[in-house]
């Protein structure tokens, strides 16, 4: 095993599924020359040449409907968008075109493309640059939604979208490119829809992903010193939602919470809850809480967008609060 | 062009007239549901264009879509099925009228939200340029989706990138209910290519020699310059926007100034004067299409309906 940066691992995703299949191709702002304003395709440009790596207009309509189109007369296209703030500019691309032409016209249309899309707060970026709407994007049949939180995963699974045939937005947190985490030697791919264990414990069962894990997993450090052992289920992929290794952690411990960076109101959690309710009733032994972000536009200032993201303290004290 | 193209181009013209008339009927009737788009008047548009490409050049199109299908090679039984939402549709009843497609016959839909299929005729040419081909994509709109950003962001990556489409205005006047000078800055619409830098053309649209005349020497601009054409098309619809158009914003004598100009009369009469067809032959190829239009009616109303279970699927190519 290697121990590897986030950034490192996405890249080695899509350069070795680039090696592999010659239709993979990567389109977006600043991707090529510049380097990706995260790094993440610096030296793409220089390898693989302006074809394969080509800088869009500022334009995120033709970007993503390029995808589409591209990807409808077969190809592998990976787009990306700067950040997933943008992506509300070509919603009608990703929600009316790439989630619906497979049903639409009765499965002619295949869409084998990746929206590689950076959220999250904590840049200090503003209110228009930190959002976490991730769930408005899972409630789409005919997307699939993939949000990782290890690099492990993040190579794994962007790799396994690569190859996929359906439309996929692939979720990474502004924050955690510098992660590191070890990763397994060689080729391997982690299929997409399935949630994942990430720690184990028979206290309580935390549901979480992406920058939620980070901060879960420090949140289980904290409350381990105490003598409690916290199980974390990382979902990994939003749509489809893989219930079932949050249902088994759920029925041991009885008592859940969950995290996520998004708003509370309609967010990950809330549909995590109703499902547990729905699938679990007779296990629940205290309220499921949920961990989110507070009710409001993130705020510039350092402070108070701290004040307003979920931190480890938040987690550890509704941790205790269904273990009350 | 051959006699029996010229022929050929007649009958589709008739073919999707009639098709229409049948589904209006139906449509009044209660068979057919949603919204549904005409194309009466503006045949010879979709018929010279389609006639001047080759097969393997593609062809995307917004919801008014039936006549683009037909002329595309799709079966009047599919046409008619699928607005029937029967499974025999080449959507398997799942898109309708707005939404007919044959990726075997290079039609890549029938697309409903207006200027949304723009970037992906983009995206359709890139997929070629990337390929290494010099197939043509063939990307038809009306005048109203040339005022939303869609069409200007997909007009400058195309120029940009030296993408291979062949954008066709259809300006038949309105914009659902709005004339084109109540809602664009220009009412000729070719000009907004310049802004592109774009080469751009015109044509009168209700006849189809010229529409085909234009189109074949448009393609070929497109595919050996590798460059995209925009041609503004001046067109007019005989019927509403869709099925319920109360007609508030036009004046009746509008109507029937245009409705003199019918394209199927023009080309009609071009034939006989031409005396590349006797009146005998072209009532011949009317008696056809009109026992071919109550086959595809037959053909629908007996398909079955989709299977319940079809509910679930493909909404992933992947499981």
């Amino acid at each position: 095993m290697a121990k590897i940066t986030m950034r490192e691992a996405i890249s080695q995703a899509l350069m070795e599924e680039m090696d592999r299949d010659p239709a993979v191709f990567i389109l977006g702002e600043e991707v090529g020359v510049w380097g990706g304003t995260y790094a993440v395709t610096k030296g793409f440009y220089d390898k693989y040449g302006a074809a394969r790596v080509k800088d869009t207009p500022i334009a995120e309509n033709a970007i993503i409907g390029a995808a589409i189109g591209a990807a409808m007369v077969g190809q592998r296209p990976i787009a990306e968008l700067m950040t997933i703030n943008f992506a509300f500019s070509a919603m009608d691309y990703i929600v009316n075109q790439a989630a619906k032409l497979h049903y639409m016209f009765g499965g002619q249309f295949m869409l084998p493309m990746v929206i590689r899309a950076v959220g999250g707060g904590g840049r200090q970026l503003g209110a228009t640059h930190s959002q976490t709407p991730d769930a408005i994007f899972a409630h789409f049949p005919g997307l699939k939604v993939v949000s990782p939180g290890t690099p492990e995963d993040a190579k794994g699974l962007l790799k396994s979208a690569i190859r996929s045939n359906d439309p996929i937005l692939f979720i990474e947190h502004a924050t955690m490119y510098q992660i590191r985490g070890e990763v397994p030697e060689g080729e391997y791919t982690i299929p997409i829809g399935k949630s994942k264990i990430q720690r184990e414990g028979k206290d309580l069962t935390i549901v979480t992903y992406c920058k939620g894990l980070e901060l879960s997993m420090k949140a289980a450090d904290e409350l381990a010193k105490e003598g409690i052992q916290a199980e974390i289920v990382d979902l990994r992929t939003l749509r489809p939602l893989d219930m079932e290794p949050v249902l088994e952690s759920f029925k041991k411990t009885n008592r859940a919470i969950v995290v996520e960076e998004g708003w509370k109101s309609y967010g990950v959690g809330s549909e995590i809850v109703s499902r547990i309710y729905e699938e679990a009733f007779d296990y629940v032994d205290a309220p499921i809480l949920r961990v989110a972000q507070k009710e409001v536009p993130l705020p510039y200032n350092r402070t108070l967008e701290q004040a307003a993201l979920p931190q480890v303290p938040d987690i550890v004290a509704a941790a205790k609060e269904v273990l009350k | 062009m051959k006699k029996e193209q010229l022929l050929d181009l007649y009958y589709q013209m008739v073919l999707i007239r009639r098709v229409e008339e049948r589904g209006a009927e139906l449509y009044q009737a209660g068979k057919i549901g949603g919204f549904m788009h005409l194309y009466i008047g503006q045949e010879a548009v979709s018929t010279g264009l389609i006639a001047a490409r080759e097969p393997r050049d593609r062809v995307i199109t917004a919801y008014r879509d039936h006549g683009v299908a037909l002329n595309c090679g799709i079966s009047s039984n599919e046409v008619m099925a699928e607005l029937l939402g029967k499974a025999t549709g080449m959507s398997k009843g799942k898109g309708g009228s707005m939404h007919m497609a044959d990726t075997s016959k290079n039609m890549w839909g029938g697309h409903a939200i207006v200027g949304g299929h723009l970037p992906v005729a983009s995206g359709l040419a890139l997929g070629d340029q990337y390929a290494g081909n010099d197939n043509v994509t063939i990307c038809m709109f009306g005048d109203g989706a040339t005022n939303i950003g869609y069409f200007h962001e997909a007009l400058n990556l195309a120029k940009t990138w030296g993408l291979r489409v062949l954008w066709v205005c259809e300006n038949n006047q309105y914009g659902m209910g709005t004339a084109v000078e109540r809602a664009s800055a220009v009412t000729e619409i070719r000009q907004k290519a310049e802004g592109y830098g774009m080469k751009n053309g015109q044509a009168d649209g209700m006849d189809v020699i010229k529409v085909y005349d234009a189109a074949r020497d448009a393609i070929e601009y497109v595919r050996k310059e590798g460059q995209p054409y925009l041609l503004e098309v001046d067109t007019y619809r005989f019927r509403g926007h869709s099925m319920g158009d109360p007609e508030r914003y036009r004046k009746a004598e509008e109507v029937k100034q245009w409705q003199e100009n019918d394209p199927i009369g023009i080309f009609n009469k071009y034939l006989l004067d031409k005396k590349t067809a006797t009146r005998k032959q072209l009532d011949e190829i009317e008696a056809r299409v009109e026992e071919e239009v109550v086959k595809a009616v037959e053909f629908a109303e007996a398909s079955p309906e989709p299977a319940m279970e079809d509910l679930f699927k493909d909404i992933y190519a992947d499981n």
